[in-house]
């Protein structure tokens, strides 16, 4: 499996990855939300001089059904090529896919034809509890040690969920990451400053607290996530917490600074109780501790409660329900994703205590169901959600189902799937690309995007 | 010590583990990027030598104090064997290791990790058939001794450091002066093959010897 050079699309730092060429195909996770037909890893054509521009050229069925495929990652990327643990003599090739519902673990060849992957390996839910100890897998991401894995729920589906770790070369499972896990118990998101030998992870719930949709009694009571964690990367030991506060509830997505010298990064809440707004938070190095601040409140937006699901009827209000955020490879443009209201936004966070907005574009919605020039129906449900940014900043894609049990309690009428693409301005500015518009099958609902080559959510770097 | 080629061979090893990125000058580079500094690529050097310099030095000792005690060619098929076996080992398991040392790290750290880097990589076994006979041949009318072999060994030391400082002073400050780190993506060849076969070739020359 080693070769005689590394990766072509492993780059020694973010501002080398931005020059990187564009990407041809995007990889999408695609789910049956009935669970009676197996998902699959679809191949979206995302080349603009291809014929069959914006359609699904290729698709790779699960060996079973009801995995819920959510998250994957990349088998290597550009952290092979740390000077601590150089090992980059491998390919980029292997899509790892967990299902979060299943906990089964999917190997995906993506060569020699990138548009027709295979499965080469199917790790069973059995053998991941009995070495690691976990279920319900969700994040992927490469690393300094191998290939990391974050589990919501322990082997019996209880708390702690946490991270566990694979053989980046026989996809063996290793075991259990952490070594001290100190108070921490909730899991949800993992990523890392390298430069800072910090890992940093999120929380979400257990997965009794969510399997069968958002339970009121716990998100009002504040018994779902609202922590940060912060640990040291190579001891693997818990250093500090950072709770939020009683009213922010589902702390998701965290984007560290691509730049390995920069201390800081963001985190989105998806909602506070107080009056349902959202929240992105940037963590930050504080002396020798880690400090937060809320840097943007996105508001409630008033609605007739006819046009809400029950769920929202009695605050006569549409929650923005952040549920995503990707942050580009030069650091400055955060895209921010509101499930509910329907909105994109794009902030210029080249001071990560200061954002502006520099754009905005709205798409489905709860109420506002938003269309897309390219859309049939013109009344488009589900909203902005799983966001990915192409390494040179200039393309951001996006999907709108958030996860099985949870999108019919805000669209009722279920999600139509849907992914579009939009193209950004070197100083800021979104459009829709008005050519591309993938009408997703019925049978599946699409969540992430992987694309070829890397994209901004999938490497990490050890040189600024 | 009738003939120079030993010392022209420790010095081609020397330069051979320098170039290697992964024994240290690229986490050097990594260090002065990251702290906006060249005196501290070139500080970082330091540990990273004595680290490698350690890690040699107790494999050469090691083979030298056999040596007094083992009959030389039982010694050599010995070393031959172990070498082979870490050969072994590289090709299948060199890439599971725990990573102790990060980018934060001070100057003991970088030490240990160059120390632990050599080992585990055998950088010291790889000199074990030119340290043996540099320090195991008495010269006539000589004994064999612990006194007279030992300065022998520090030397080949000493000449296989030289060479590997100098080699990762030149290309660590050229990297970070002036060449940037782009050329990794392509120019970054596989070490590891090379050094298997290194290892593999220097133990088959001490077991067919």
């Amino acid at each position: 499996m080693a070769t005689w050079q590394p990766d072509p699309s492993f780059y020694p730092s973010p501002r080398m990855a931005a020059k990187a060429p564009a990407e041809k195909v995007a990889y999408v996770a695609a789910f049956d939300p009935e669970r009676k037909i197996p998902d699959a890893i679809a191949v979206v054509d995302v080349d603009p001089a291809s014929s069959s521009y914006s359609q699904i050229i290729g698709q790779v069925d699960m060996p079973n059904a009801g995995d819920e495929l959510h998250h994957f990652g990349w088998n290597a990327c550009s952290s092979c090529l740390c000077p601590n643990a150089p090992h980059p003599h491998m390919e980029r090739r292997y899509l790892i896919v967990p299902g979060l519902r299943s906990s089964r673990l999917h190997i995906i060849d993506t060569k020699p034809d990138p548009k027709n992957p295979k499965i080469i390996r199917v790790i069973e839910p059995e053998e991941i509890a009995e070495k690691a100890g976990y279920s319900r897998l969700h994040t992927i991401h490469c690393g300094p040690e191998g290939i990391y894995v974050n589990a919501l729920g322990n082997a019996e589906g209880k708390a702690p969920g946490g991270i566990f770790l694979l053989d980046p070369n026989s996809f063996d499972v290793l075991g259990q990451w952490e070594m001290d896990r100190g108070p921490q118990k909730l899991a949800y998101d993992f990523w890392w400053h390298l430069g800072h030998d910090t890992m940093i992870t999120s929380e979400w719930g257990t997965p009794d607290t969510f399997e069968n949709g958002l339970v009121p009694e716990i998100l009002l009571g504040s018994k779902y996530g609202r922590r940060l964690h912060f640990w040291d990367l190579h001891k693997r030991k818990h250093l500090q917490e950072i709770d939020l506060g009683e009213e922010y509830q589902l702390v998701f997505e965290l984007r560290p600074a691509h730049n390995p010298t920069k201390a800081y990064g963001f985190v989105g809440c998806v909602i506070s109780l107080k009056d349902l707004s959202a929240s992105i938070w940037t963590w930050y190095r504080d002396g020798d501790k880690w400090g937060v601040k809320k840097i943007i409140e996105i508001p409630a937006e008033p609605a007739d409660p006819e046009l809400l699901p029950p769920v929202l009827k009695g605050f006569g209000a549409v929650a923005p329900l952040v549920t995503d955020i990707d942050l580009s490879m030069d650091d400055r443009f955060l895209y921010v994703s509101c499930w509910g209201t329907g909105d994109m936004i794009q902030y210029d966070v080249s001071d990560p205590f200061n954002p502006k907005e520099t754009g905005r574009v709205r798409i489905g919605g709860i109420v506002s169901r938003a269309t897309h020039p390219k859309a049939k129906n013109g009344a488009l449900n589900g909203g902005p959600q799983m966001v990915e940014i192409s390494r040179d900043g200039k393309r951001v894609y996006f999907t709108n189902s958030l996860y099985g049990p949870i999108d019919p309690q805000f669209y009722p009428e279920g999600v139509e799937g849907w992914m579009v693409k939009l193209d950004a301005g070197d100083n800021g500015g979104i459009k829709f690309d008005e050519k591309f518009f993938v009408d997703w099958p019925r049978s599946h609902r699409p969540h992430q995007v992987r694309l070829e080559g890397g994209d901004c959510s999938s490497d990490s770097y050890c040189y600024p | 010590m009738t003939s120079i080629s030993p010392w022209l061979v420790l010095t081609g090893l020397g330069a051979f583990h320098g170039v290697n990125p992964a024994m240290g000058w690229l986490f050097a580079v990594a260090l002065g990027l990251h702290r906006g500094s060249r005196r501290i690529v070139v500080q970082s050097l330091i540990p990273i030598a004595i680290g490698h310099a350690v890690s040699i030095g107790l494999v050469a000792v090691v083979a030298v104090l056999l040596g007094l005690i083992v009959d030389q060619h039982v010694l050599e098929t010995g070393a031959g064997i172990v070498l082979l076996g870490w050969a072994a080992y590289q090709a299948l398991y060199g890439h599971r290791h725990r990573v102790r040392i990060g980018m934060t790290t001070g100057m003991v750290g970088l030490g240990l990790w160059s120390f632990l880097m050599a080992t585990a990589h055998g950088a010291g076994l790889m000199l074990v058939p030119v340290v043996i006979p540099l320090c195991l041949s008495a010269m006539p009318g000589q004994q064999l001794t612990a006194a007279g072999s030992l300065p022998i060994a520090l030397a080949a030391i000493a000449t296989h450091m030289a060479a590997m400082l100098a080699v990762i002073l030149v290309i660590a400050v050229s990297v970070y002066s002036w060449f940037g780190l782009s050329f990794l993506r392509r120019g970054w060849i596989n070490f590891d093959y090379i050094w298997i076969a290194a290892l593999t070739v220097t133990g088959l020359i001490l077991i067919v010897r």
